[in-house]
């Protein structure tokens, strides 16, 4: 299993962090703990969502990504942007400007995302076709999605749409077919996402569904977009775009199912709202759904941390600029998926279990629930975990210990002054 | 056999937006045991089903959660109305939900039976004007 070894995108600055807390309370799988006055992340856990780099007040909190220069390293880059990416810029009418700037700023080639995104679509819709699978069809195009499932919600597993995502889908066919046209082996060619956050950071270098992805680097929209900005007053519109309203409908939230063309469908945005959706998933509290769009952005990808604009503003702002896009460009040729389908399966990851082996968990659970008694039940946060909860399960983890509670610590200080007190009475006193 | 643990929940009478709480709850801590996904769905989907009943048909009442090494048990108990008629009230489809509770999507006549499905055993012990207790079990087949 891969899950000691992880990369992970969001990190730490330490220079920065002032240890308050507040991306410890927001975490969705408590992966965050304050030690020594520092955030500290749990990486088995973490799924890369932003959220604590939203959160932080100080920007302690940052992702990693790979600079401009990784361009350098490739006899022939493709640009594969997001379809996010088009809906950050002002009073845009024509994408192909946005396509045109990526070449002039040294790309040998464009490959939308939003292109292998409809053939995603395509795909997706031949799937829902077939007898044998388990509905809902959960999503799988956000990986923070994905990794949560793994961690927290393996029943659902069997749900997941087992198709890669457009991003990894554009790498593959754009790559392939540079690599006919140019005569240039695989490892001259570098597949450039332009991207809207951690997660596909983290699955360009660490891919679910598949051994290694076609992804070479990942760039930030965000340290993209003043270069495009210049660039797109210079260039002239050429016919680049090859993607319609449907994929580029992806950028924000609701845009994939829909692209299903299902009627019975759910599209869910927000890490908080997705957690609700699947716990509700999980018990059946509903049915008759057929598809499920799951996106760990309020807004969906144009969410993401490493956008310029707010999502919902960016959300019009795709509408906007797609109006006169036709309705889909591309189709898969065939009824053959095996080039969309996963490679490998997601497998379960059993980080939040206490132990693997029942009667040692249940000792365990027993005596973290021992120690929660005794604590005060504030949630407050300062011993460093989310909760006094979590504080008792970090005890019988045995990465924490219960004088991290403030008020533990107080209750002795309390008793060692009342000692102190009663043996200053047995002292003999100075003679008057 | 190594003793149990225990989980008390109170399920409040007037406000079922809240009944599924104690459910939830229990769901985590048997995930945190690396109990089987089928056991805690199993488990999840009587109780929430049973809570459900409790706030709407039983004027609420408290939910005892028991969990040994082969099974995990729930009680629940609530001083409602009890119901008239076990059997039928067992069959799917029955039910005496009003409109208003319809409306919100509950009173398909679906939940006891589900419990029934749900839960390896199950016994309900009913007195009109009492109140009902539900136990149900699922066995962990470890
Ligand atoms: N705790 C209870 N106290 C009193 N009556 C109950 C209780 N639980 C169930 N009943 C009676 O049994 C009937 C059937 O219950 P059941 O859970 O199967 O269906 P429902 O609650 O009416 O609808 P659904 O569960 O599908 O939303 C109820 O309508 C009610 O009359
Ligand atoms: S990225 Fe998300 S999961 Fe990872 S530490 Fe931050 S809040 Fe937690
Ligand atoms: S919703 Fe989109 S932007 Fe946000 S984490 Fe998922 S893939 Fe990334
Ligand atoms: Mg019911």
């Amino acid at each position: 299993m891969e899950s000691h070894a992880y990369f992970h995108s969001v990190t730490l600055d330490q220079e920065k962090c002032r240890g308050c807390i507040n991306c410890v309370k927001r975490c969705p799988t408590e992966a965050i703990r304050v030690r020594g006055g520092k955030a500290e992340i749990i990486t088995a856990r973490c799924i890369d969502c932003g959220e604590c780099i939203r959160v932080c007040p100080h920007h302690a909190k940052k992702a990693i990504f790979d600079p401009m220069s990784i361009m350098e390293r490739f006899q022939y880059t493709i640009a594969l942007p997001a379809p996010a990416l088009y809906g950050q810029f002002n009073n845009l009418d024509d994408i192909n400007l946005i396509l045109a700037a990526l070449l002039k700023m040294g790309f040998n080639q464009v490959y939308e995302v939003a292109r292998a995104a409809e053939l995603v679509s395509d795909a997706t819709r031949k799937y829902m076709l077939r007898p044998d699978i388990v509905k809902p069809v959960i999503s799988s195009a956000c990986p923070a999605v994905l990794r949560l499932v793994r961690v927290r919600f393996p029943e659902l597993i069997p749900n997941i749409l087992p198709i890669h995502a457009p991003m990894e889908v554009a790498a593959r066919l754009a790559k392939r077919e540079a690599m006919a046209r140019t005569g240039l082996s695989e490892e001259q060619i570098g597949a450039i996402f332009i991207g809207p956050c951690p997660a596909k950071v983290t699955a360009a270098k660490m891919l679910i569904g598949g051994e290694k992805s076609a992804v070479d680097g990942v760039l930030a929209i965000q340290e993209v977009y003043p270069h495009l900005i210049g660039l797109m007053k210079k260039v002239t519109s050429a016919d680049l775009s090859q993607a319609g309203r449907m994929g580029i409908g992806w950028g924000s939230s609701g845009g994939e199912a829909a692209a299903v063309l299902q009627e019975k469908y759910l599209a869910a945005d927000g890490v908080e709202n997705i957690i609700s959706v699947l716990e509700n998933l999980e018990d059946e509290k509903f049915y008759g759904l057929d598809f499920v769009e799951l996106n760990a952005c309020s807004g969906g990808c144009v969410g993401g941390v490493l956008n310029v604009e707010n999502p919902y503003i960016a959300k019009v702002k795709l509408k906007h600029v797609r109006r006169y896009c036709p309705v889909s460009c591309n189709r898969l040729p065939n009824d053959d998926l095996s080039n969309y389908l996963w490679e490998k399966p997601l497998e379960y990851e059993p980080v939040l279990e206490l132990d693997p082996d029942f009667r040692v968990a249940m000792e365990k659970m027993k005596e973290m629930r021992r120690i929660q008694s005794h604590l005060y039940g504030l949630d407050c946060g300062s011993c460093g975990a989310p909760s006094c909860r979590a504080l008792a399960e970090d005890v019988v983890r045995g990465i924490a210990t219960e004088d991290a509670c403030i008020f533990k610590l107080r209750d002795q200080v309390e008793e060692l002054a009342k000692g102190l007190n009663l043996l200053a009475q047995h002292m003999p006193k100075a003679s008057e | 056999m190594s003793d149990t643990i225990q989980l008390n929940f109170t399920v409040p009478g007037d406000d079922f937006t809240r009944a599924g709480e104690a459910s939830s709850e229990v769901k985590g801590i048997l995930k945190k045991l690396g109990l089987s996904p089928m056991v805690v769905r199993k488990v999840a989907i009587a109780m929430y089903e049973g809570e459900i009943n409790m706030a709407i048909h039983g004027g609420g009442g408290e939910i005892t959660v028991e969990i040994s090494d082969q099974w995990v048990q729930m009680v629940l108990a609530d001083q409602g109305p009890g119901i008239p008629n076990v059997e039928l009230a067992m069959q799917e489809g029955w039910s005496t939900a009003p409109d208003s509770v319809r409306n919100l999507g509950f009173g398909a006549g679906m939940g006891l039976p589900n419990m029934k499905k749900y839960s390896d055993e199950m016994s309900i012990d009913s007195q009109v004007g009492v109140g009902t207790t539900v136990t149900m079990r699922v066995y962990l087949n470890l």
